[in-house]
């Protein structure tokens, strides 16, 4: 009696959280245009999506948006954990807090205030203003992945490296680098996706005649509901759900590629502040 | 004195403080060449600080490091003719156990072929032949020990220091390591400074042992001396188990403990001045009543093994007792105590002295 509540209890969350994606995913195929009825299965709308040069050029901006910002991004997240690790523990809690807010931070009041700011400094809104805004959000990303694989870290490998004559920087690339890559590339994977999944800071702080495929998708959709927005969202959502399993069941971390052998159990916790978008 | 040519390490007058908690308080020290010194005493006493002082982990706030009279008090711990051996092993997870040993080597620019023999030879020596090619995550504690100590060795430092290198394994396994350690230092002939909280593996293994406590060095002297003649009432009571008896110099030779008239061979306490008294466990001798010096009640008996552990109440003290004769609870004993047996110790008289007495 209890296990059937629980089926139905969980078969009722699941229909609520999946049937609209479910529905989109069904549409994407439907030859007729209506929502209302089936017209027959077709790829149409997928092809006419790679020939419309606009929401490609969408998509190319998107990557490479993502790719650089998550880059930046990684690099700077973990030169701020390295920094943190050698400050004492108060001030090591204040900084963490303070990078936990524009995780936390409504996105649409990091938008505004950061196109506020841009205004105020007299910025033109383009490419590089959505790269700063979207480096400035996954940076505590990039902090939530290493920061805890770094105190797990044996913080006496660096100690050693350094004993056996290492200069400082190289004992940093040789022993403490290669055991944090695993939530590195965690962190980075997660910047990644937020940056692909971000609409409202993209739409705050984009320049005329830059597009995301979110923000792209938003303005199509004032002008008229295509289908060939059904599918450009499907596969978005395939690719985050992709992304997604890679940052939580870190294949690499199993399997050693080369001679890089990760063993953590680190569940990154996805607390993601950017569901809504 | 020893002559200042011998002294490898002279560490002088090392104050170390962090957030305002004194570590190390003017701290005395020179360690000799090819000396096995150990250094003793409870957790937060100083002795890891004392030891990262000397590895460059730590830069003292007053005072000087001087290696072979040189100061190096400011040389990082890369530039350091000495080598660590860290308690938790430290090992790089992600290179085979050859890469891990020839860490340091690569650093220093050796040839392959000389790198290659270095590490064969390190690996017989700690004798974990053919490891070469595995991974640190395969071995057990006590191959990983030997492979942190393998890969310190193949740099030739002047000194090894040691931090806690056994704590981590189990008791069978911490007596082989020991006899391991004493065998290494003997075929290598290196100076080993060794850090540790364990009083039979500072016993077992040292020339030199300083016992610490509370950033003080309390005492230092070989294994002997510390155990035999303890020279305050913290050594003695950290230094295995001990009776502490307050009681009073009558004279040379005699000392009045619980009321009773000992004889003893100290000298040079005074006359009628309060001494600590310090007896051994096993160097009392339980007799009939009235044959001893003084006569007591057993409470408690335990079976430890090798012989029987009692308390024996009398005149209001608890003596601990071991013994290979069993006496049951509640039987009369006499207590008798041989002259060379009985340590008399000043009582604390300064208030740093009193500062460092028994805490535990």
């Amino acid at each position: 009696m209890k296990t059937a509540l629980g089926r139905i209890y969980l078969t009722l969350v699941l229909i609520f959280l999946y049937a609209p994606i479910a529905t989109l995913m069904i549409l994407s195929f439907n030859s007729s245009k209506s929502r209302a009825h089936w017209g027959g299965f077709t790829l149409d709308w997928y092809l006419g999506l790679f020939s419309n040069e606009e929401i490609m050029d969408a998509f190319r901006t998107t990557i490479f948006l993502a790719f650089l910002s998550a880059l930046i991004a990684t690099v700077l997240g973990t030169a701020a954990c390295t920094g943190m690790q050698f400050m004492k523990r108060r001030d090591r809690s204040i900084i963490m807090g303070i990078t936990n807010i524009p995780m936390l931070n409504a996105d649409i009041v990091t938008g505004v205030s950061l196109m506020l700011l841009f205004l105020a400094a007299r910025v033109s809104m383009g490419f590089t203003t959505v790269l700063f805004s979207h480096i400035t959000f996954n940076i505590p990303y990039v902090i939530l992945s290493v920061m805890p694989r770094y105190r797990e870290l044996n913080r006496s490998t660096y100690e050693a490296a350094l004993d056996l004559g290492a200069e400082p920087l190289y004992a940093f690339f040789t022993v403490v680098l290669p055991d944090l890559m695993g939530a590195i590339l965690s962190g980075f994977l997660m910047s990644f996706t937020m940056s692909l999944d971000d609409f409202i800071i993209t739409h705050f702080t984009q320049g005329p005649g830059f597009d995301t495929l979110s923000t792209k998708i938003y303005s199509e959709v004032k002008k008229g509901i295509n289908p060939e927005i059904y599918a450009l969202s499907t596969i978005m959502f395939l690719v985050v759900l992709l992304l997604l399993f890679f940052v939580n069941y870190k294949p690499w971390v199993k399997k050693p590629a080369g001679k890089i052998i990760v063993t953590t159990k680190t569940q990154v916790v996805v607390t993601s502040g950017k569901g809504g978008s | 004195m020893q002559l200042q040519n011998n002294k490898l390490i002279d560490l002088q007058h090392i104050t170390k403080s962090f957030d305002g908690n004194m570590v190390l308080d003017d701290l005395c020290l020179y360690i000799r060449e090819n000396e096995f010194l150990t250094l003793l005493g409870p957790s937060g006493c100083g002795k890891t600080t004392t030891l990262r002082i000397i590895g460059g982990f730590e830069t003292p706030d007053k005072g000087q490091v001087l290696f072979e009279g040189r100061d190096i008090s400011d040389l990082p711990p890369n530039k350091r003719e000495v080598n660590t051996v860290f308690q938790k092993y430290a090992l790089f997870p992600h290179m085979t156990i050859a890469e891990n040993i020839a860490f340091g080597l690569k650093i220093r620019k050796k040839s392959a072929s000389y790198i290659k023999d270095k590490i064969k030879y390190a690996l017989k020596l700690v004798n974990l032949d053919g490891f070469e090619n595995r991974m640190p995550d395969s071995l057990s504690g006590g191959q990983q020990q030997r492979i942190a100590i393998a890969r310190a060795i193949v740099n030739e430092p002047k000194i090894l220091l040691l931090d806690e290198p056994l704590g981590a394994l189990d008791l069978k396994l911490r007596q082989d390591m020991q006899y391991e350690l004493i065998r290494l230092k003997n075929e290598l002939g290196i100076t080993f400074i060794y850090v540790t909280h364990d009083q039979e593996e500072a016993l077992t293994m040292s020339d030199t042992i300083v016992v610490m406590n509370q950033g003080y060095i309390q005492q230092i002297g070989t294994p002997e001396s510390i155990y035999n003649e303890p020279e305050n009432a913290f050594v003695a009571d950290f230094i295995g188990d001990s009776n502490i008896i307050e009681g009073i110099m009558i004279k040379d030779e005699l000392v009045e403990i619980l009321g009773a008239k000992f004889v003893c061979v100290d000298k040079g306490f005074g006359e009628n001045n309060p001494v600590d008294v310090v007896i051994r466990p096993e160097d009392i001798d339980l007799l009939k009543p009235e044959e001893g010096t003084i006569d007591g009640i057993v409470t408690d008996t335990i079976f430890k093994g090798v012989h029987y552990e009692m308390c024996v109440m009398a005149r209001g003290f608890e003596f601990v007792v071991h013994s290979t004769d069993y006496f049951p609870v509640d039987t009369r004993v006499g207590i008798r105590v041989d002259p060379f047996d009985i340590q008399i110790m000043h009582k604390p008289e300064s208030e740093d002295e009193k500062a460092v007495e028994i805490d535990e």
